[in-house]
């Protein structure tokens, strides 16, 4: 619910709203899009980085809780695992239960391959089940694979690996296809053609949605896949180290019980790393939109065994994260609202940026509306915001479009007492996503013998960043195609005597470089208190 | 802001002071748990996170979803780990869209007395019931779009005397949906095809060979359809 003074500052919206309806806001030029940027992106606040000390990608920049994660020591205590005792024997192992965990899967078995997925929470409990917005891909006849791969690299400033942006485009209508099949719902017209949107940064109308559902729908249906091919699947027990063997190839992993905290040991002739992302690391005290396991554990542990980090100075801020009411502080708000014509405001009700610029600069406007110009919205728990004014989707769509095309945010607002189709409501840009991570090749593998990698976990795609839609797309389809290589590959794989000789090695080179701690990672789980310490 | 009001709740039957502007999620970490299981999406997504609770002085058993609801005082609160619930396996590719295939899956759904007890505890606000009913009768698209919203937080199947898990009859009832009843969608074929046949190849191919340059420019005029 509002407080009083927040029902005064809405008038304002009001009154400006008859002149700006029908009256695009103008994009910013290149020239201001990369001042806004530079004043007021986190990526570009230095005090938030640091140098790694150590590994192959020593002296780069990554986020200071990143750089923590991975200047520490191994969870395990050597001398308590066993290696000798094999408790899981397969051909594919798959680290993560979220679409690309999932699509890796379901490639993987088809190839005849033994698979099995660890993962730390529940099957699905994943960054795939929150996404709301949609999915991209070039089917529409005024668009094309070639035009996608332009909005692509532009989105991700042209640093993006092309290679791999040809393979996300090229694959993406067969992925669309492939999700149809199984029976994902995807919104339609009447004769079948699919409701498609504009998205922040796209020159075509291509996202794909299932409602506000989209990321929920395509995973339970992966899942449901999932089960009926009878995939073993090994919840609660995170992978907290790999396994190589004398050859140096991956090998295998050692699992982690949450619950008896036992250690197990998986062989598998090929691992396919999908842990996701990085939200819950908090950089820069940011909120995020991510789910509670978001916590970089595929870095970690791919750097661990001398996999490349690419991009990892590259964080997503999505512009739109709930800053009121508290209780969904750094909810997402999905871009599909700005999609949909919602437009940011200041405190006088006066839109001061284009609502569909890519996410970068639309945050980056935001952060400056809020702290270089002083015109956001105070809350009561001392939090900024500024309004996106959602009631005029329904005042140029037509009444009813807010609640049929977003029922999970309308949803979410009205449990807390806001009806978004009738008052606007307050955003602040929350940690969304992790543009970087393990460098892949459009096969899915890394330089690594047998680590191949999918999803939010892998860098390159995106480049510096990465636009609304390509995320679903991308873990579509780098994880079948991760999926059907490991798969194969595994055919042909010979496993030599298991060892963790590179985490004693790591060990050394912490020592080596002068880095004496006590920390501990992957991280697993973060650990919140509220204000409780206080 | 004025002072932190402070809520008492009772988490496994130990009593907790709460601030009341958290939720029940939010709360057990402020007691000074650290969620293992019951704590996945923490935005309603995920349904990890169903929470049975019982307010001092009322009988009635409640359950919601712990990061989509405030703390009370006087609650008594606990989660539903993990709640068994049967699926029936499938071949998408083989499955016939009738009522007597979702029957032979889930022949439980004619064991449905009515009680409307699955409806009353939906954390999604679900007519529950009704889905089931569509679902009896072989009303595929109906029964979706009655279940479309459902996160699998498996309350409805605590309390359904009759054992159904309604969140897997729904998901079947939309698969079948999704794949068989929804109008097929031509151009997606058309360029999935256009793609097999390499017809989408040079545009892609002549793009790839510029410098960055060249394609900054051609970004920056693009055209943007409305
Ligand atoms: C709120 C929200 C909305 C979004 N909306 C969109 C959208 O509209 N469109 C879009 O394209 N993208 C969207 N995204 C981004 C996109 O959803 C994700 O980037 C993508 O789904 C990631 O998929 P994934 O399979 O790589 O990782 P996830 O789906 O996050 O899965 C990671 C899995 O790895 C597991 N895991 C983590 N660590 C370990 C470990 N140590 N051992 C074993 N398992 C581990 C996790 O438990 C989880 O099962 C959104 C993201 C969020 C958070
Ligand atoms: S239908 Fe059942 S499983 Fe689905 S949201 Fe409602 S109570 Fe939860
Ligand atoms: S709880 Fe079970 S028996 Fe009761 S109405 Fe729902 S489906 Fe029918
Ligand atoms: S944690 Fe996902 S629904 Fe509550």
């Amino acid at each position: 619910m509002y407080t009083a003074e927040m029902r005064e500052l809405i008038k304002k919206v009001e009154a400006t709203r008859s002149k700006r309806l029908g009256h695009d806001f103008p994009r910013l030029s290149p020239e201001a899009k990369l001042e806004i940027l530079k004043k007021n992106h986190p990526d570009y606040i230095e005090s938030g980085f640091r140098t790694i000390n150590l590994g192959v990608n020593k002296g780069e920049k990554v986020p200071l809780e990143l750089a923590n994660l991975i200047e520490a020591k191994s969870r395990i205590e050597m001398d308590k695992i066993n290696l000798e005792k094999i408790d899981h024997d397969v051909d594919v192992l798959i680290v993560g239960a979220g679409g690309a965990g999932a699509s890796a899967a379901i490639e993987a078995v088809k190839t005849g391959a033994k698979v099995m997925i660890a993962t730390k929470l529940r099957f699905g409990d994943a960054n795939t089940m929150m996404a709301e917005g949609g999915i991209q891909a070039a089917d529409k006849a005024d668009d094309s694979p070639a035009k996608h791969y332009l909005d692509v690299m532009g989105g991700g400033h042209f640093t993006n690996v092309p290679e791999l942006v040809k393979a996300l485009v090229q694959d993406a209508p067969e992925a669309i296809k492939w999700l149809n099949d199984f029976g994902v719902m995807f919104d339609k017209e009447e004769d079948g053609t699919m409701l498609t949107n504009h998205g922040g940064g796209t020159s075509r109308k291509r996202m794909h949605a299932a409602a506000d559902y989209s990321g929920a729908e395509i995973m339970r249906v992966l899942r449901d896949e999932v089960r009926n091919l009878g995939v073993e699947v090994v919840e609660f027990s995170p992978v907290v180290e790999l396994i190589k063997d004398l050859d140096g190839k991956v090998a295998g992993a050692i699992l982690f019980n949450l619950e008896t905290e036992e250690y197990s040991v998986v062989k598998a002739k090929t691992v396919i790393l999908t842990t996701g992302g990085a939200g819950r690391l908090h950089y820069q005290g940011f909120p995020t939109s991510n789910h509670y396991g978001a916590t970089a554990d595929g870095l970690v542990l791919g750097y661990r065994v001398g996999a490349e980090l690419a991009f990892a100075d590259t964080i997503q801020y999505h512009p739109t994260g709930v800053a009121f009411p508290s209780q969904i502080f750094g909810a997402l708000v999905t871009e599909k609202v700005r999609g949909l014509g919602a437009t940011p405001l200041n405190i006088d009700g006066e839109q001061f940026v284009y609502h569909l610029e890519t996410r970068d600069i639309e945050a980056s406007a935001i952060i400056n509306e809020c702290k270089v110009n002083k015109k956001g919205i105070n809350t009561p728990t001392g939090e900024v915001g500024v309004w996106l004014d959602t009631p005029l989707i329904d005042i140029i769509h037509g009444e009813g479009t807010l609640e049929k095309r977003l029922p999970a945010m309308y949803r979410m607002f009205k449990k807390f007492g806001i009806d978004m189709t009738k008052e606007p409501i307050l955003i602040y840009p929350t940690l969304h996503y992790q543009n970087g991570g393990l460098l892949i090749n459009e096969f899915g593998e890394t330089k690594i013998e047998n680590l191949y990698v999918a999803g939010e976990c892998a860098g390159g795609i995106h480049g510096r960043n990465r636009l609304m839609g390509n995320s679903l797309l991308d873990i579509i389809v780098f994880g079948r195609r991760a999926g059907k290589n490991a798969g194969k590959r595994s055919k042909s794989v010979v496993i030599k005597d298991l060892t963790l000789g590179h985490v004693a090695d790591y060990h050394k080179e912490l020592i080596k470089n002068g880095i004496e701690t006590d920390r501990v990672s992957p991280l697993l789980l973060p650990r919140y208190r509220h204000g409780a310490d206080k | 802001m004025t002072e932190k009001q402070m809520v008492d709740v009772f988490i496994l039957g130990k009593k907790y002071s709460v601030p009341s502007t958290l939720t029940i999620m939010d709360a057990m970490e402020y007691a000074g748990y650290q969620l293992i299981r019951g704590c996945g999406c923490r935005s309603g997504f995920c349904g990890a996170c169903a929470t049975v609770y019982r307010t001092k002085g009322d009988n009635e058993l409640k359950v919601v979803l712990a990061c989509q609801s405030k703390v009370e005082d006087g609650m008594y609160l606990t989660q539903i780990p993990f709640f068994p619930g049967k699926k029936a396996v499938y071949d998408m590719e083989k499955i016939e869209p009738t009522a007597e295939t979702m029957g032979e899956m889930y022949p439980e759904l004619y064991k449905c007395i009515g009680c409307n007890s699955c409806t009353k505890g939906c954390s999604q606000g679900l007519n529950v019931m009704q889905y089931i009913a569509y679902a009896q009768r072989g009303e595929f698209e109906k029964c979706a779009e009655e279940s479309f919203d459902c996160v699998g937080c498996g309350i409805c199947a605590t309390r359904c005397p009759a054992g159904i898990t309604h969140f897997n009859v729904g998901l079947l009832a939309r698969r079948i949906t999704g794949k068989y009843i929804a109008p097929k969608s031509e151009h997606l074929d058309i360029r999935v095809q256009e793609i097999e046949e390499g017809r989408m190849a040079a545009e892609l191919d002549e793009l790839m060979s510029k410098s960055i340059d060249e394609l900054k420019d051609l970004y920056n005029h693009r055209d943007i359809t409305k």
